[in-house]
């Protein structure tokens, strides 16, 4: 199969549906001629133009209620935040409009409006620019919120999210960008709501996050060498969240840590540990434990490359959850 | 604030308006006026949940820019939105049966005062927060002018949205993409109980559009023929790929915020019974009994929609109530329905 990179992929997704579809347009800083600050438009405006691929001022609130409204009228804007950070001057529209509006009008309206943006501490941008926050959204009724870790699934949930009349957070972490991999060439669209189990195992469960699989990837290689056999779940969706995938993987496994990088309160984990509790309680063996990123802003010396859990941490993690 | 021309009675129907389209303004503002007064009274009967904002003094705004708008054009409105509503052509049954929480309701009764949608003609719904009526109506201009349609959008707001960021983003934005928008201020000089005076230096709303290089025009917003006028042009232009205008309507709520609100400590009672005497249906019908319609046509008018408004009541009345079922309905697009 070829192989590419998860920018090439979703871009090829976008640039696909583009053409099925003349109401798909993209705004955002620097999107246009440019191609976008993670090329995540690259090649598209000299296909299709400005009105289709509109830069924009530095206007977040602005352009996000813009295409809410543009939504609601028929359209299927894009709403290209390049770090995710720059989402937050929208939120108060996103979570009072855009995914209520739905709702408010009975299903007469949808909304099929994309709203995608690089998140994570990655080599750190610092405190404005490495942000996750997709709890926030997992909280709301109305989104749906995609975090896809490989080029073939960053094009598959691309592509179901250009065609679903729901607000679809996308989000993209820097870790995993440039990563290389299979993806097929014939059309394929992967669901929301359907987990990968990314690697497959019998002793302990992991669920990991963005850029945490493949990171968890190779800490159960690892583990593998001392016997440890590490069953990994990418979620790939949190909004909606596939918990029946890691029930019955907890049901082989009776061990269950999630490691995310984002924060730990009232996060990813927090939710599936009392999902898990509530429907899996006699399958555990141990108690449900979580691994997250330090509890602060993103800071940016090299010395603190450890607030996100590492290979070496995750490896330590399921040590210490074997043990219990 | 610096002062419109009000009560300048005008003397011929502007824009070549015909008797008929004259009556129908008149109607028009009536059926907003009578509803309105229905449903106060329910309010204070304890029919209506939630809360119930009025549109009393300000009937000439939604009237005069509605009567240009075609069902596939859209309006996004305000928590002062009855007016918008019914104008756009939700009836006085759909109304004030969402008012009351019933199945009937042009929301299903899940919405209420502040929640009114009928997209099907171009009712976008009207808002519990102030501001976003702008960039949304710009964002549906948007997508008119891509898929190349003739389409226009109307975002109505107060003055109270003047000093929010939607207003600055939503009509730059509008403005530097050529978009097919009307702005409608309906400046009726509070926000909730906060006077404009204490909210800007600038209470000149119209002014302001030169900030951002988009006509700005200020019209009595108590004169029906003046509004349909101003808004005409601006609609035109709109239609016609020449982008954005904001129009600024200068009028009054005589009553409170929100009903059984006090309503008292932030204006005058002189300042109140002033705009009560610049009302605009009686100003109208001066008007028409000026010489274009006689004072049958008019009492015609008014029997057929008091009869209209308490059918609806009694419609609303008799309706059932919403299936509990479609609470989590439409949270998604494809959860029921």
């Amino acid at each position: 199969m070829r192989e590419m990179t998860f920018v090439e992929a979703a871009r090829e997704a976008l640039a696909e549906e583009m053409a099925r579809n003349p109401a798909i347009f993209v705004v955002g800083e620097g999107i246009g001629a440019r191609g976008g600050s993670f090329n995540t438009t690259l090649g598209l405006y000299d296909l299709y133009g400005p009105e289709r691929l509109r830069d924009t001022p530095i206007s977040e609130r602005g352009f996000t209620a813009l295409c809410t409204g543009a939504a609601a009228a028929g359209g299927r804007p894009v709403v290209d935040f390049m770090f995710i950070d720059f989402l937050a001057d929208g939120f108060g529209d996103l979570f009072n409009q855009t995914s209520k509006l739905q709702w408010m009008s009975g299903g007469r309206l949808k909304m099929p409006i994309l709203l995608r943006g690089c998140i994570g501490v990655a080599k750190s941008n610092g405190a404005h620019h490495s942000g996750n926050y997709y709890p926030f959204f997992m909280h709301i009724p109305g989104f749906r919120v995609a975090i896809p870790a490989s080029p073939r699934d960053a094009k598959g949930l691309m592509k179901t999210a250009l065609r679903s009349n729901d607000p679809v957070l996308f989000l993209e972490h820097k870790d995993v960008l440039m990563l290389r991999g299979p993806v097929p060439e014939e059309e394929y669209l992967i669901p929301f709501g359907e987990a990968s189990v990314a690697r497959e195992g019998k002793d302990v469960t992991v669920v990991a996050i963005a850029a945490m699989v493949p990171k968890t990837l190779k800490a159960s290689e690892e583990l593998a060498k001392e016997g440890v056999s590490v069953e990994v779940i990418d979620p790939r969706t949190v909004a909606p969240l596939d918990i029946d995938t890691i029930l019955a993987s907890v049901h082989k496994t009776g061990r269950l840590l999630i490691v995310d990088e984002d924060f730990a309160p009232c996060g990813v984990g927090a939710e599936i540990a009392a999902q898990v509790m509530a429907r899996g309680f006699d399958d555990l063996d141990a108690p449900v434990q979580r691994l997250n990123g330090a509890f602060a802003p993103a800071a940016t010396s090299a010395v603190f490359d450890n607030m996100v859990p590492q290979v070496p941490d995750i490896t330590k993690a399921v040590r210490d959850l074997l043990a219990e | 604030m610096a002062k419109a021309k009000l009560g300048v009675v005008i003397e011929k129907p502007a824009a070549g308006l015909s008797k008929e389209q004259l009556l129908d303004l008149y109607r028009q503002m009536l059926i907003i006026r009578r509803t309105e007064e229905q449903l106060i009274r329910a309010y204070q009967a304890g029919k209506i949940h939630g809360a119930c904002h009025t549109y009393v003094g300000e009937e000439a705004v939604a009237t005069g820019v509605c009567a240009h708008l075609r069902p596939d054009d859209v309006v996004f409105s305000t928590h002062r939105g009855h007016g918008h509503a019914l104008a756009k052509g939700v009836t006085p049954r759909e109304v004030i049966a969402e008012l009351f929480g019933k199945a009937t309701g042009v929301s299903g009764g899940i919405g209420g005062s502040m929640h009114l949608f009928k997209p099907e003609i171009g009712m976008m719904g009207s808002s519990g927060i102030v501001g976003p009526s702008i960039t949304m109506a710009a964002g549906a201009a948007y997508t008119f002018k891509l898929l190349k349609t003739n389409r226009i959008s109307v975002a109505f707001f107060g003055d109270g949205a003047v000093s929010n960021g939607s207003f600055h983003e939503g009509i730059n934005l509008a403005t530097v993409w050529g978009l097919p928008v009307l702005f409608v201020c309906e400046n009726n000089m509070y926000a909730t109980e906060v006077p404009f005076n204490q909210a800007t230096k600038n209470p000149d709303v119209a002014s302001r559009a030169k900030a951002y290089g988009l006509p700005g025009v200020a019209v009595d917003g108590n004169d029906v023929l003046a509004i349909y006028q101003a808004a005409g042009e601006a609609i035109q232009r709109a239609r016609g790929g020449e982008g954005p205008t904001l129009l600024e309507c200068r009028t009054y709520r005589t009553r409170a915020h929100s009903e059984g609100m006090r309503d008292t400590g932030y204006r005058t009672a002189e300042e109140i019974a002033e705009w009560k005497a610049r009302d605009p249906i009686a100003r109208f019908r001066d008007v028409l009994l000026g010489g274009l319609a006689s004072e049958g046509d008019v009492i015609r008018i008014d029997e057929e929609i008091k009869i209209m408004v308490e059918e609806a009541t009694a419609f609303a009345d008799s309706s059932p109530w919403p299936d509990k079922a479609i609470l989590t309905q439409h949270v998604y697009s494809d959860s029921g329905g």
